[in-house]
């Protein structure tokens, strides 16, 4: 099976997540489609890590793994606080940083 | 019957993320990406990564997928019109990331590729992407990066704790009827 497959499907994973960022605004969603785009990306290294034989695009993998999971937990936090300050849940409505 | 694993995987892969930017309800998009994480896992495994493939599916579609949704219902399942956001976007987006799309595949293919300049896929020796050779790499060569990952998951978990958690007695007491009146 040639690499080249993998790496089209990983860039058509990343731009329908992408897609999904610009276009929903429930930031739940917004979230979701960010670990779309993180997949993409770690399809594509573990397919250069098949590719040259070498295990360190697996680690690299695991990283974003890591990267992810902190990422999820601050930004579902952040959706839980705007939901007790009673903030519309969309990331249209969101101009000012002020709490 | 490596190409047909691949399609299958590819297809439900496509198929849940697709369905994770589309479906209406927050609740269902998760549920969506837990479907896209499996079939990822097995094209990892089709790639040779096991210990990546099983680490996925017990950290992300077990344990992150929880999370989001438990928040997805505690903030509850808001209808959201799919495709409503500003004109502007609701045109653009998807035709930026057709050209994402478009401009990756010729970054990689027409020039990534040539320019490392490999002869097909390397042969790989028997233990590679087992829990041993990821451990014996991630403890020896990449070790500084490995301790700096469980540094950045306990900041993360004490932010999600100061974010989210309840800072005074008037927080408390609005709270009921702030949720009474966004359900």
């Amino acid at each position: 099976m040639a690499i080249e497959w993998y790496l089209v499907l990983s860039a058509l994973l990343f731009s329908i997540g992408f897609a999904g960022v610009l276009v929903r605004r429930n930031p739940v969603v917004v979230l979701l489609c960010l670990e779309l785009m993180l997949s993409g990306g770690a399809l594509a290294m573990l397919s250069f890590s098949r590719l040259h034989g070498d295990g360190d695009g697996q680690v690299f993998v695991l990283m974003v793994l890591v990267v992810a999971a902190s990422e999820v937990v601050v930004g579902l936090g952040l959706v839980v606080a705007m939901f007790r300050r009673r903030i519309p849940l969309d990331v249209d409505e969101m101009k000012e940083l002020r709490g | 019957m490596v190409e047909v694993a691949f399609f299958f995987g590819a297809i439900g892969a496509i198929g849940g993320a697709l369905a994770v930017v589309m479906l209406r309800n927050p609740f269902y998009s998760v549920l969506a990406l837990v479907v896209h994480l499996v079939f990822l896992a097995g094209l990892f495994l089709l790639l040779l990564a096991q210990f990546i493939a099983v680490a996925q599916i017990v950290v992300y579609a077990g344990a992150v997928m929880v999370i989001y949704v438990f928040v997805a219902a505690y903030v509850g399942g808001i209808e959201e019109p799919i495709f409503d956001s500003s004109p502007k976007l609701r045109i653009f987006g998807p035709v930026l990331a057709a050209a994402l799309f478009i401009e990756i595949s010729i970054a990689v293919l027409g020039s990534s590729l040539i320019a490392l300049g490999t002869d097909g896929v390397a042969t790989v020796q028997s233990g590679f992407g087992t829990p041993e050779a990821v451990g014996t790499l991630m403890l020896e060569d990449f070790l500084i990066a490995f301790e700096a990952a469980s540094l950045l998951l306990l900041v993360a978990a004490v932010a999600a704790i100061v974010l989210a958690g309840r800072k005074d007695e008037s927080t408390v007491s609005e709270e009921p009827a702030g949720a009474g009146e966004a359900r």
